[in-house]
């Protein structure tokens, strides 16, 4: 059964899906009432099932559990586990998801279509933090752009078309690449199991690829196989994380995506970058890591201070929210390279809290884009004064998104920026920072939206949340203080692996300049 | 004639025979009356067949002096032929009759297209090569020419016969050349005399040969009747050209290449490799621009012939393992292309509006409203003609890719990843059309119940060949070795 476990929290939204597909007719209102009840109760169950997960999993041992393993087309295997680090993710979706699927309850159109869309996207991401086979990585992360496409594109704002085109083909030359990549790692390796292959099997993870340089076209290639490697996952994760210059599709997306859609991109999604590369970028290409790191802090050091800028200027709200959002994986970048404890459990720590304080923003700007129908800034001011509860929410998440100690955002930039500071001063200095320009950007947000006299006639009739957009918010307030008070938490889960992760990438170095030694 | 020899050609024979028998059968009673029985005949026959030799054959066996092979590399590429043609002669039935374009010729037609393809699966002689593909050749010239008060219809035929034409002779002046130089049109007598001497001579004559069958398969540069004639004949016909002759000219260049001029692989294998790339690139792009879905397929078919090149292409620089791997990819890859073409043209055969049959893509706007379930199968459809996982078409990219950076052509493997990308673009167009249109004004979509079935069947296909792809691997690497070693 625990063997299994695993399976079944993949399984368990895409067979609701099936369903729905398969025996929910019609569209009247009880049609719909049903697809939405049994998408709810059915990522209710994921998460409970995922529960199970965490209760059974062991966080001293930085191996992969829940292993389970049987055999696939052209000689590939169906490999699923999680370790330390994968488990959280796996639990962030399925923890966000409910949520997500509750939050679209006033969506009228196409209603059993979108709830099937959200519903197999579940599957498809818990795929690709459950993977341990390079191809089955692949294909979760790569069939989940389909999903998403159609979110975007039926049920995103006014210009919808060009943000879905823009966020598939971005996404997709990025993932190509990837994969030529991963074809050349299987044939170099001679396997595509990712970790947990066992007895006696060559692992992705403990095999060397060649760091010899060489020619090519005439360039010398400085860390050989594993810069190109390098930079062919590069293409994919700097494109989905996203990061300074790869980041043009976000805003676009996340401003035509529907609420539920803009909330999975920042809080999940973005999330698949910054896994890649802890689960493949630096365990298996130490070599370009180290080399291309110092090129990784200049990029996200430039996100951080350049996106927050681009954020403060912006007259849309979601758009400020998704620039945010992009300085905020820059953190994540530079804590990931930076390679030592509190970098990495810090990009993971703010990776997790991202996930609870964007989602919660993006659902916030949902709350009054359901009722006045604008995104933009202008349109609104001193709602305080007719939305109490509204302004108490939105004014913890705008903290929690500055880093106010207390919240989890704060533990994931101060430990991030520690992280860096041992590597690069520099970089600390810039992400430091970016700290006070995201208290500019969001601070001023919420003066202009909240505070104020409340002058425009379309608002003076606007009513404060519902009971159940409370509800929703209720979980992530409680989640983001629990982790903002209490971050051993996830560091404790997060602790062993991150320690396996970082002697297995120092083990690695050595020989590079050994090598160095005899030339 | 011996009677070995007979019987290795009896599924040959049989479908000449039935041809013959078909053709009286149809003169000397109702004609057109009795087209529809005898298009389900044929179909019938084919499935039997395919079943037949799929089934029962074995073995590695000769006939006529070398003249003919039967082995497991024709058995694949003749089930493949036999079940797709049988799939688009069930599905075109309803158009035909309903477009007043059912002959009986039409059926008889076919089968004797098919025997030629079958011939050139299993040519070992350039006579039988030649035989097989002139057969071929002329059957699809008369069907793309059936609607006969058509212009278009006149003109692809036409059209289609002169550059065909062109492209045969350009194939018997290559073997004319290879006969002159190796003094043997036997492909096993080639094969030694190359392996002593490699003539300037001998490079053209395999240039121009090659180049005739680049024609018969629409690789670029040779590709340029494809969108005219696909788009000038009437839906089934199209339907049948983007099927089975494609397998039947792919399976023949393998077939001379490694059985004529397997010792200098690196000769062909530059040559294909050029017209790879030329073709996944030329398919992406020109199709860009398409209004019509029947050009659009024209395109799609020819930057996917591009990615079957890659599996021959890459079967050239490695070891004999490689090579395997190589032909094997090509094979899988062709019987995913054509399972995708039969679902698409079933689709596109019950697109009409106002009472006649339309093809612009524009028609297809907010299909997701009036026809939900079909407009999810073409989704898939379009999904795995891009090559997106999890649907099967992904496998077939990933099986040509794997075997290109196998060999070492890793480049060529990039190339085929980014011309990927680009050609995503516009199949997603046509998703788009399907879910994201704002103005609602979606031809009507009138499938009968054969295509509706075939259409679905394909489109589950797509989805549960993620699981094992059916099995077609092992079956498609006893081909390869059969070939190959």
């Amino acid at each position: 059964m625990a063997q299994q476990l695993l399976n079944i929290i993949l399984f368990l939204p895409l067979v609701a899906a099936l369903i729905m597909a398969l025996f929910l007719r019609g569209d009247d209102e009880a049609a719909r009432g049903n697809a939405k009840y049994l998408a709810l109760f059915a990522t209710i169950a994921t998460f409970l099932a995922s529960l199970f997960l965490l209760a059974e999993f062991d966080p001293s041992n930085p191996d992969f559990q829940f292993v389970s393993e049987s055999n696939w087309i052209l000689g590939l295997k169906w490999r699923l586990g999680v370790d330390g680090i994968s488990i959280l993710f796996v639990l962030l979706t399925t923890f966000l998801m409910p949520l997500v699927i509750w939050s679209a309850w006033d969506v009228t159109k196409r209603v059993k279509e979108y709830m099937i869309a959200f519903l197999i996207l579940e599957t498809l991401m818990i795929g690709v933090f459950g993977a341990l086979d390079l191809v089955m990585f692949y294909l979760f992360f790569e069939a989940g752009l389909i999903p998403m496409f159609l979110i975007i594109g039926v049920w995103g704002g006014v210009n919808r078309i060009y943000a879905a085109f823009k966020f598939f083909l971005y996404t997709f030359l990025g993932s190509v690449l990837m994969l030529v990549a991963m074809i050349f790692m299987y044939m170099d390796a001679g396997t595509t199991c990712i970790g947990a292959c066992g007895e006696g099997q060559v692992s992705l993870l403990t095999h060397t690829f060649s760091f010899e340089a060489f020619d090519l076209l005439g360039v010398q290639v400085v860390g050989g196989v594993q810069t190109l490697l390098f930079l062919a996952f590069f293409a994919s994760f700097a494109v989905k994380m996203p990061m300074w210059p790869f980041h043009t599709w976000l805003p676009d997306a996340h401003v035509q995506a529907p609420t539920a859609g803009s909330v999975i991109l920042a809080a999940i999604m973005l999330k698949m970058g910054g896994y890649g590369f802890l689960r493949f970028s630096i365990p298996m290409f130490p070599v370009a890591s180290d080399l291309l790191a110092p090129l990784v802090f200049w990029m996200s050091a430039i996100a951080v201070v350049y996106t927050s800028l681009v954020a403060i200027v912006q007259s849309d709200m979601k758009k400020l929210i998704a620039y945010s959002s992009v300085a905020h994986m820059g953190y994540v970048t530079m804590g990931i390279f930076a390679i030592n404890q509190q970098g990495l459990d810090g990009a993971i720590f703010q990776m997790i809290s991202h996930g609870f304080i964007s989602g919660a923003l993006f659902l916030c700007v949902g709350v009054i884009y359901d009722r006045m129908h604008t995104r933009e800034i202008d349109a609104y001011g001193g709602l305080v004064n007719r939305m109490p509860a509204y302004a108490m929410v939105f004014m913890f998440f705008t903290m929690a998104n500055v880093g106010l100690p207390g919240t989890s955002g704060f533990v994931g930039e101060f430990l991030t920026i520690m992280g860096i500071y041992q590597v690069n001063t520099w970089i600390a200095f810039f992400a430091a920072s970016g700290v006070i320009f995201s208290a500019s950007y969001a601070l001023w947000l919420y003066r202009r939206v909240i505070f104020g006299t409340l002058t425009k006639d379309s608002l003076k009739l606007i009513s404060d949340m519902t009971t159940r957009e409370k509800l929703i918010f209720a979980p992530l307030v409680a989640m983001t203080l629990f982790l903002g008070v209490y971050p051993s938490a996830v560091t404790d889960i997060i602790g062993p692996s991150v320690t396996h992760l970082i002697e297995n990438y120092l083990a690695a170095l050595p020989a590079v300049a050994e090598q160095a030694a005899m030339h | 004639m011996t009677a070995v020899d007979f019987n290795t050609v009896l599924p040959e024979v049989i479908l000449a025979l039935y041809a013959m028998a078909a053709l009286m059968f149809g003169v000397y009673t109702g004609k057109d009356r009795v087209a529809v029985p005898l298009v389900w005949a044929t179909a019938g026959l084919f499935v039997a067949l395919a079943l037949w030799i799929g089934l029962a054959g074995e073995g590695d066996r000769t006939a006529f002096h070398g003249m003919f092979n039967d082995d497991p590399f024709s058995r694949f590429s003749k089930v493949v032929i036999l079940l797709s043609t049988a799939a688009v002669l069930v599905m075109s039935q309803d158009y035909m009759s309903r477009w007043n374009l059912l002959r009986f010729e039409f059926p008889v037609i076919v089968t004797l297209a098919v025997t030629g393809m079958m011939m050139m699966v299993s040519a070992g002689d350039l006579m039988a090569l030649y035989m097989g593909l002139e057969l071929q050749s002329l059957a699809l010239y008369v069907t793309a020419a059936i609607r006969r008060d058509s212009a278009k219809s006149s003109e692809a035929g036409l059209k289609y016969f002169v550059l065909g034409s062109l492209s045969s002779g350009m194939l018997l002046f290559g073997a004319s050349l290879v006969y002159g130089f190796t003094g043997t049109t036997q492909f096993d007598g080639i094969f030694v005399a190359v392996q002593a001497d490699v003539s300037l001579g001998l490079l053209f004559g395999l240039v121009f040969m090659l180049a005739g069958l680049a024609f018969k398969i629409s690789a670029a540069p040779f590709h340029m009747w494809t969108p005219d004639v696909y788009e000038g004949s009437p839906t089934p016909v199209t339907a049948f050209f983007a099927t089975a002759p494609k397998v039947a000219a792919m399976a023949l260049i393998a077939r001379l290449a490694w059985d004529a001029f397997g010792s200098i692989p690196a000769q062909w294998g530059q040559v294909l490799a050029a017209m790879s790339v030329l073709s996944m690139y030329l398919g992406a792009i020109a199709a860009i621009g398409q209004k019509d879905i029947k050009r659009l397929m024209a395109y799609s078919s020819i930057a996917h012939m591009g990615y079957a090149l890659i599996g021959l292409a890459a079967a050239t620089t490695g070891t004999p393992d490689q090579a395997v791997q190589g032909v094997q990819a090509m094979l899988i890859y062709m019987a995913i292309y054509v399972t995708m073409g039969v679902g698409s043209f079933a689709f596109i055969l019950g697109m009409e509006r106002d009472g006649r049959p339309v093809t612009d893509i524009a028609s297809l706007k907010m299909l997701s409203k009036s026809e939900p379930l079909k407009a999810l199968a073409l989704l898939a459809l379009f999904f795995s003609l891009a090559g997106v996982p999890p649907f099967i078409g992904f496998y077939a990219k990933f099986a040509v890719l794997k075997a290109a950076v196998d060999a070492g052509m890793v480049w060529l493997a990039v190339a085929g990843g980014i011309a990927s990308v680009i050609g995503a673009f516009y199949y997603l167009r046509v998703v788009y059309f399907i879910y994201f249109g704002d103005t609602e004004d979606p031809a009507e979509s009138r499938m009968s119940a054969v295509q509706w079935v075939l259409m679905m069947a394909v489109a589950a296909i797509l989805v549960l060949g993620a699981i094992n792809l059916f099995g077609i691997e092992g079956p498609a690497l006893t081909a390869a070795k059969s070939l190959v070693l």
